[in-house]
């Protein structure tokens, strides 16, 4: 206890330990954070979903925070509807039968740039008799633009830009320059807009509701992709992902390297000369080829390639390195008391040849695991990922993939990839820390 | 007395004998290094081509893909739409069985494997089964070789540079331990925990789509610069950044380890003694660091010549640079186990002989090592 106390005194000398232990804290809490706020099966629906889950979203928008980085202020996507209150509703009987819905929905628009889309998706609900809408736009210069008039269906999708009645009246092609600017003028009209929609229905129990969506340039946090998803959650969700797949596959491979080299050395004769052939003939295997074949041919899920990670990993050159040491520990003093005591070579292996290990294995473990990580994302940026979870690595494989370095998506690659960054340096960092405090004669030189 | 006049001859048939034992030795070691050599070698290839058949599991997907293109090629030839079906049929299945014969798909795994190993062994790489040479060949030989010098002059300049930059900076680090620069090497070592591929994108992104001053990827130009000039210096544009991701990746961690490995040798006792008898530090560093650790750097140096073999697969993808890395990457993709069978054996033969050589290389650099001895 006071030796491992006087080991974190050591640690904490260390600035890059400091900051390496701090990037790995905080992932696992991002980790915890991650699938508290977004459970696993809801990830995987959201990851999975398409146009009917995105719909809301424009694709390939960058986050909404750049406009903090520029003089001109893109636009910022957003979504209301009436059914959760986001849209005020008033109704109002006029009759038995008849009666009036108001939706009103009041914005903000202060940006440089015009909207790429509008569109409202109504459903309403009737037996025989359609109700019907009529929406208008109420401009900060007083202005009160007739959009259109629609009798409903059950479920309708109306986009501003795709409206020929609409450009006939405003005589033009481009419906938003239109609305968003005043008459004769280029330039965008800044302030409130008002929304302003007035339904009848016409049967006692008929309703209708209203969804208001408008595509911006930017959008929430951390963008969109080719297929409209919010990268919150792949970048989110990455974080337990990749930590699981980093540590599992490290302390895997360590803890089955250092069983077999204590039992190497302990048995010695053929079991030892087996381990080292075994050792050999896995250095002829080509590691990245079987894995792309096994991603390509079997299995690209994520814990297929673990396992093979790990059993590929586990008779390499550190087997030789634990050798050695555990030949040194097999002659010590507290071993040789074991065995006069009557102690069985399981026991002596278990509780004393591989417990003595352990602070070395410490070092090892917290470094190794950049590897395994960049392992997952290297795979998946060659569409070998796991077609289920999302991953930091598929993020960059769909930009890659969706060519976006040469269509100017800067922020799609990079954040995964600062993320990754991240993770790697602070495990990288903590582990070398580690391994100075640990390995004296490291630190000395 | 006998002892004092002892016969010279008798001396020379106890030098013959040690000789002869010397021999006996080294040729018995030989024998047997050479065996277990090749067996690691036959099972490790047999391994992989197990693997890239899957058991067999390969063949089921290259059945139906034959089936399929046969049937559509057949089915959508004008010439053939005319025929009585039932011969249309015939031609079909007498087409499928000629392709699957064609492609091995009719001998048992069990024998394909076998014919694999020992066509592998003996270097009869054979033909490839869907990848074609940019010169139109299918021998898998002509495909290998045409591909090797994009990847030898990626990782050759890389490595190459890598490895001896990185020997110089630390050589002059671990004579000033301590210093600015050791810390700034400390610093920065944990970076290589990033693979080169990573680099990459930043470095594309950076210089390529941002500035716009170096390609995106690719090896020259094209169409390619008709005179030789041109040509080189179009390459060299597409080089630097492939090559720089590779260096950068290794940099600090390599020069970090040199370091340590120079300072650890560098603190031996006999390191001391020669410093307190005076020698020039020059000397002290060529014979009393660098003669210890020449075999370390020699086998550094011989697994990064073998290394060049392999390629690298993922920074070769990310940069579309033609070698050999994403050639064994496509034809993993188009299940072309001739590729990835003549690739792994080569790479074996390679290592198997850089192991076998090291041995007496070792016996050669330090005179504490002898070859065979237990």
């Amino acid at each position: 206890m006071n030796a491992l106390k006087s080991s974190l005194q050591n640690l904490a000398k260390y600035p890059s330990a400091i900051m390496g232990l701090l990037v790995v804290l905080l992932l696992v809490a991002t980790a915890i954070y991650a699938m508290i706020k977004i459970p696993y099966s809801e990830a995987i629906r959201l990851w999975r979903g398409g146009e009917d889950v995105w719909y809301q979203n424009p694709k390939f928008a960058p986050p909404a925070w750049i406009n903090a980085f520029s003089s001109k202020k893109y636009a910022e996507s957003f979504s209301v509807r009436s059914t959760d209150g986001g849209i005020q509703k008033m109704v109002a009987p006029n009759s038995e039968e008849v009666s009036t819905i108001t939706m009103e929905y009041t914005f903000d628009y202060s940006y440089d740039y015009l909207p790429q889309e509008m569109l409202l998706y109504i459903t309403s609900k009737y037996q025989q008799k359609q109700p019907f809408i009529s929406v208008e736009l109420l401009t900060p210069d007083g202005r009160k633009v007739r959009i259109t008039n629609i009798s409903l269906g059950d479920r309708i999708t109306y986009r501003f830009s795709q409206d020929q009645k609409l450009m006939t009246r405003l005589r033009t092609e481009d419906v938003f320059s239109a609305l968003f600017s005043v008459p004769d003028a280029t330039e965008i009209l800044k302030g409130k807009y008002q929304l302003l929609i007035t339904g009848t229905t016409f049967e006692p129990d008929s309703d209708i509701d209203v969804e208001f969506v408008l595509h911006g340039q930017v959008y929430g946090l951390a963008g969109t992709d080719q297929s409209r998803r919010d990268l919150v959650v792949p970048l989110l969700w990455g974080a337990p992902v990749a930590l699981a797949f980093g540590l599992i596959a490290s302390l895997g491979t360590l803890v089955m390297t250092m069983i077999i080299a204590a039992l190497g050395t302990w048995y010695g004769g053929w079991v030892d000369e087996l381990i080292q052939r075994i050792t050999e003939i896995n250095l002829v295997l080509p590691f990245l080829s079987i894995l792309i074949m096994i991603g390509t041919f079997y299995s690209r899920s994520l814990w297929v390639i673990l396992g093979a990670t790990i059993l590929l990993s586990i008779f390499t050159g550190a087997i030789k390195g634990y050798r050695s040491i555990f030949m040194q520990v097999k002659e010590s003093m507290y071993i040789e008391a074991a065995r006069a005591y009557g102690a069985s070579s399981p026991r002596i292996v278990f509780l004393y040849l591989i417990p003595r290990m352990i602070p070395l294995l410490i070092p090892g473990l917290v470094s190794s695991v950049p590897s395994f990580v960049f392992l997952e994302a290297s795979l998946a940026v060659l569409g070998l990922g796991d077609p289920i979870l999302p991953t930091w690595g598929k993020i960059i494989q769909d930009a890659q993939a969706n060519g976006a370095l040469y269509r100017g998506y800067y922020y799609w690659i990079l954040e995964p990839a600062v993320l990754l960054m991240i993770t790697g340096l602070g495990f990288a960092m903590l582990g070398f820390a580690l391994d100075r405090v640990f390995n004296p004669k490291l630190r000395e030189a | 007395m006998a002892v004092v006049t002892q016969s010279p001859t008798e001396g020379a048939v106890v030098k013959t004998s040690a000789r002869t034992s010397a021999f006996v030795r080294i040729s018995r070691y030989i024998v047997m290094r050479l065996l277990t050599l090749f067996v690691t070698v036959v099972i490790g290839v047999y391994l992989t081509i197990m693997i890239a058949n899957m058991g067999g599991y390969v063949d089921q997907i290259m059945r139906s893909e034959v089936r399929d293109r046969i049937t559509q090629q057949i089915g959508l030839n004008p010439a053939m739409q005319r025929m009585d079906p039932a011969v249309r049929r015939k031609l079909i299945e007498d087409t499928i069985a000629l392709e699957e014969d064609r492609l091995g798909l009719n001998v048992p795994l069990v024998v394909r494997n076998a014919r694999y190993l020992t066509n592998a062994l003996t270097l009869n790489l054979g033909r490839s089964i869907n990848i074609t040479s940019d010169a139109g060949s299918k021998q898998v030989r002509l495909i290998l070789l045409e591909r090797l010098p994009p990847t030898l002059l990626l990782m050759g300049s890389s490595q190459l540079f890598l490895f001896f930059s990185s020997i110089f900076l630390a050589l002059g680090i671990s004579r000033n331990y301590g210093s600015f620069w050791d810390k700034l090497v400390v610093a920065f070592s944990p970076t290589s925990a990033v693979p080169p591929w990573f680099y990459g994108i930043f470095l594309i992104l950076i210089f390529a789509a941002v500035f716009k001053v170096l390609p995106f990827g690719g090896m020259v130009d094209s169409p390619p610069p008709t005179n030789t000039f041109a040509y080189t210096l179009s390459l060299l544009k597409h080089l630097i950044l492939p090559a720089f991701s590779l260096i950068i990746s290794s940099f600090f961690l390599s020069i970090y380890n040199y370091r340590t490995f120079f300072l650890i040798y560098s603190s031996e006792d006999y390191v001391e003694m020669a410093k307190a008898k005076g020698l020039p530090a020059r000397d002290v560093e060529q014979r009393y660091i660098l003669r210890p650790t020449l075999p370390n750097i020699i086998t550094n140096f011989a697994l990064l010549i073998i290394t060049l073999w392999t390629g690298a697969t993922i920074t070769e993808t990310v940069f579309l640079w033609p070698g050999l890395g994403r050639t064994l990457f496509r034809a993993i993709g188009l299940y072309d186990i001739p590729i990835i069978v003549g690739s792994t054996i080569i790479y074996a033969y390679l290592l198997a002989m850089t192991v076998f050589l090291l041995d007496f290389f070792y016996a050669l650099v330090d005179p504490r090592v002898k070859v065979g001895a237990k």
